[in-house]
C-alpha cells in the first residue's frame, strides 16, 4: 500500500473509531463527575422528590419527580403527535398529488428548522393564552378525573404539562413523519397494485398493504420521537411553571420540571463543581434513558430496513 | 367490420360489485382525516412564523439593531441592537463547523470507501445514530465535565462550539454518507484503471462529484446548531458587549440573548423586552433562512456539470 493511502485510510478509520469511543466517553465522564455528588446526597437519588443542591455541603436530591414529569410530558406529546404524523406520512406518500408531494414534505421539514427556543416562547406567550379557555373548561368539567384535574400550579393553566406536550408534539411531527414516510414509500408496488386489482378502495389499499408493511417503521420513528421528547430542553424550560413546594400529582395540568429543563433552569448553580455534579447525575440518567429508547428504535427500524 | 367496438370500455359488463356505501364512507373518512392531519401540521408552522414576524418586525428595520450592541443601553430602555449576539452566533457556528465538518466527512468517507461491510463500520453507523439522539443538554454536560471540571478551563464560547460539534457531527456524517454513496462506482473504477491511488481517487474524483450535496448538508446542519440554546446556558455566560475571543470571556448569541431577556425583562406585549426577544427571534430565523438559501445556491454552483 502506498504511504498516501495508508495515511488516508488510518485517518478515516480513526475518525470512525473516535465516534464510537465518544459515546463511551460521554457516559464515562458523566458517571465520574456524578459520583462525588451522589456520595454527598443525603436523600435517595432514585426515590426522592426533593431537590436542594445550592449548598454543596448539604445536598439532598432525587430524580423521581423529574422522571415522572419527563415521562408525562413525552407521553402527552406522543399522544398528539403520533396520529397526526401517521396522517401526514400517509398524505405525503399516498394522497398528495405527486408533483406537490415534495413541496408539502418541505413544508413539514421547515418545522424542524425552527429553533426550539422560538417554539417555547410561542408556546408560553401565544399558544398558552389562546388555549386557556379550553384548558379551563377541561379542568372544570373533568375535575373528578385525576389526569385532567386542576394541577399543582393552579389557578394558572398556562405553564402546564398539557401546553408543553402540545408544543413538543409540534416539534416531533417532522421527526416522526420523515422516517415513517421513508418506510411507507418503500411499500412494494406489486402489493399496492395487487390490492387495487382486487378492487380495493384507496383506504383499503393502505390498510392492507402500506400499514402492515410500514408498521415497524412507524413504531420505530415514534420511538425516535420519544427519544427527542425526553431530551428536549429549552422549549420546556420556557413553558413549564415550577410549582412551589408541590410535586407532580398525576394531572396533565401540573407544572414541574423535566430532567433537561431542570438542568437548563438552574444553570447558575454550575459555578460550583459539587452542585453541578447533582445536575450531571440527572443528565446521566437522561443519557441512559435516551440511549435505551434510541437503541430500541434503531433495532426496530433496521429490522425492517434490512441493512 | 363495421362493429364499433369501443376500446376504452370492457367487452362484457364488469364482474365487480359496486363499491358498497360502507366502504365508500370509510374511504371518505380516511381521506378527510389524512388531509386534515396535514392541515393540522401547517397551522402551528404558519402561526409560529406569523408570531415571529409580526412581533419581531418592530425593531428589525433600523440600522442600530444590526450595528450596535446592548452594552450602553439599560435593560428596559428602548434602543441598542443585537450585533454582539449575531457575531457570537456566527462565530460559535463557524468554530463548530471547522471541527465538525472534517471529522464528519472523514467518518462518512470511512463508512462508504473503506469500511463497507465490516463490523467496525456497522458499529460506527450505529453509534452515529445514537449520537444523533443525544439530547443537547447532555452534550453540554459532557463538555462541562470534560472541559471545565476535568481540564479546569473557564467557561467560554469555545466550550459551546465543542458541544455543538457533538450535535453537528452525526448530521454531517449522515448527509455526506448519502451523497458519497450515490457517486457511481464507474467513476472510481475508471480512476483506478488509470493507476490513480485510492486516496487520490477519493479526494480528486469522489469528493468533487459529491461536493454540492455535501455542502448543502453541511450548511443545513450549521443552521440547525445555530438555534441550539441548551449548551449556551451551561457553557458560557451572557455579555451585552461584542466579544471576538472564543476562548476568553462571556459571549452573547441570539438564543442566549433571548433567554436572557426572558429571565430579566417583562414579557408584556409592547414592552422593551417583548420587542427585543421577538426581534432577536426574527433575526435568528432570517439568518437560518439565509444560510439555507445560500446552501441551495452554492450547491447549484458547484454541482458537477451535466452533458
Amino acid at each position: 500500500m502506498r504511504p498516501g493511502d495508508r495515511i488516508f485510510k488510518n485517518m478515516t478509520t480513526g475518525a470512525g473509531i473516535f465516534v464510537v469511543v465518544l459515546i463511551g466517553l460521554i457516559g464515562l465522564f458523566l458517571l465520574v463527575q456524578a459520583i462525588p455528588a451522589l456520595k454527598a446526597d443525603k436523600a435517595s437519588f432514585l426515590l426522592s422528590r426533593a431537590w436542594s443542591t445550592s449548598d454543596p455541603t448539604n445536598m439532598s436530591f432525587g430524580i423521581l419527580d423529574l422522571l415522572e414529569v419527563t415521562i408525562a410530558t413525552s407521553v402527552v406529546a406522543l399522544i398528539f403527535a403520533m396520529p397526526v404524523s401517521l396522517g401526514i406520512a400517509l398524505f405525503l406518500t399516498q394522497y398528495a398529488p405527486k408533483r406537490l408531494a415534495r413541496a408539502f414534505a418541505y413544508v413539514i421539514d421547515l418545522l424542524a428548522a425552527v429553533p426550539s427556543i422560538i417554539f417555547g416562547l410561542w408556546g408560553i406567550l401565544v399558544l398558552a393564552p389562546a388555549i386557556e379557555p379550553f384548558s379551563n373548561w377541561i379542568n372544570k368539567t373533568f375535575s373528578w378525573f385525576p389526569l385532567l384535574a386542576p394541577g399543582n400550579v393552579a389557578p394558572s393553566v398556562r405553564g402546564t404539562i398539557f401546553t408543553a406536550g402540545l408544543v413538543l408534539a409540534v416539534m416531533l411531527l417532522p421527526i416522526i413523519t420523515s422516517l415513517t414516510r421513508e418506510v411507507f414509500e418503500r411499500t412494494p408496488t406489486p402489493h399496492i397494485e395487487g390490492a387495487l386489482a382486487l378492487g380495493a378502495t384507496r383506504w383499503e389499499v393502505i390498510r392492507t398493504t402500506v400499514l402492515p408493511f410500514g408498521k415497524a417503521g412507524y413504531i420505530g420513528a415514534s420511538m425516535l420521537g420519544l427519544g427527542r421528547a425526553l431530551g428536549e430542553t429549552i422549549a420546556l424550560a420556557v413553558i413549564l411553571l415550577i410549582p412551589v413546594g408541590r410535586f407532580f400529582d398525576w394531572s396533565i395540568f401540573d407544572g414541574g420540571a423535566t430532567f433537561a429543563s431542570k438542568i437548563a433552569a438552574n444553570y447558575s448553580e454550575f459555578n460550583n463543581v459539587t452542585s453541578a455534579g447533582a445536575y450531571i447525575a440527572a443528565g446521566l440518567v437522561l443519557f441512559l434513558l435516551t440511549f435505551l429508547v434510541n437503541f430500541a428504535a434503531r433495532a426496530v427500524i433496521s429490522d425492517k430496513k434490512g441493512d | 367490420m363495421t362493429t364499433a367496438t369501443s376500446l376504452s370500455a370492457p367487452a362484457s359488463t364488469p364482474a365487480f360489485q359496486q363499491v358498497s356505501l360502507k366502504r365508500k364512507v370509510k374511504n371518505g373518512v380516511a381521506t378527510t382525516l389524512v388531509w386534515l392531519s396535514f392541515l393540522i401540521a401547517v397551522v402551528p408552522l404558519v402561526w409560529v412564523l406569523y408570531t415571529v414576524i409580526a412581533n419581531g418586525i418592530k425593531r428589525i428595520p433600523y440600522s442600530n439593531w444590526w450595528g450596535q450592541d446592548l452594552g450602553s443601553v439599560l435593560s428596559d430602555e428602548v434602543g441598542g441592537g443585537v450585533l454582539h449576539a449575531i457575531i457570537g452566533t456566527l462565530l460559535q457556528a463557524l468554530v463548530c463547523g471547522i471541527i465538525a465538518v472534517p471529522l464528519g466527512l472523514l467518518v462518512a468517507i470511512y463508512l462508504v470507501e473503506y469500511g463497507r461491510g465490516t463490523k467496525l463500520a456497522r458499529v460506527t453507523t450505529f453509534m452515529v445514530d445514537i449520537l444523533s439522539g443525544v439530547p443537547s443538554i447532555v452534550a453540554a454536560l459532557f463538555i462541562y465535565a470534560l472541559w471545565i471540571t476535568t481540564f479546569g478551563l473557564p467557561r467560554s464560547a469555545f466550550a459551546v462550539s465543542l458541544a455543538l460539534v457533538l450535535l453537528m457531527v452525526p448530521v454531517v456524517v449522515r448527509s455526506s454518507e448519502e451523497m458519497l454513496r450515490i457517486v457511481p462506482d464507474d467513476l472510481r473504477e475508471a480512476s483506478y484503471a488509470l493507476g490513480v491511488p485510492k486516496w487520490k481517487t477519493i479526494v480528486k474524483i469522489v469528493l468533487p462529484t459529491a461536493l454540492s450535496g455535501i455542502i448543502g448538508g453541511v450548511m443545513m446542519a450549521l443552521a440547525r446548531v445555530m438555534g441550539e440554546t441548551a449548551p449556551l446556558l451551561v457553557l458560557v455566560g451572557y455579555s451585552s458587549f461584542v466579544n471576538f475571543n472564543v476562548f476568553k470571556g462571556e459571549m452573547a448569541s441570539l438564543p442566549l440573548l433571548m433567554n436572557n431577556e426572558r429571565v430579566t425583562n417583562s414579557m408584556t406585549p409592547g414592552s422593551v423586552g417583548f420587542d427585543r426577544i421577538w426581534g432577536a427571534a426574527l433575526t435568528l430565523v432570517i439568518i437560518i433562512a439565509l444560510i439555507n438559501l445560500l446552501a441551495t445556491v452554492i450547491s447549484r454552483l458547484v454541482a458537477p456539470k451535466k452533458k
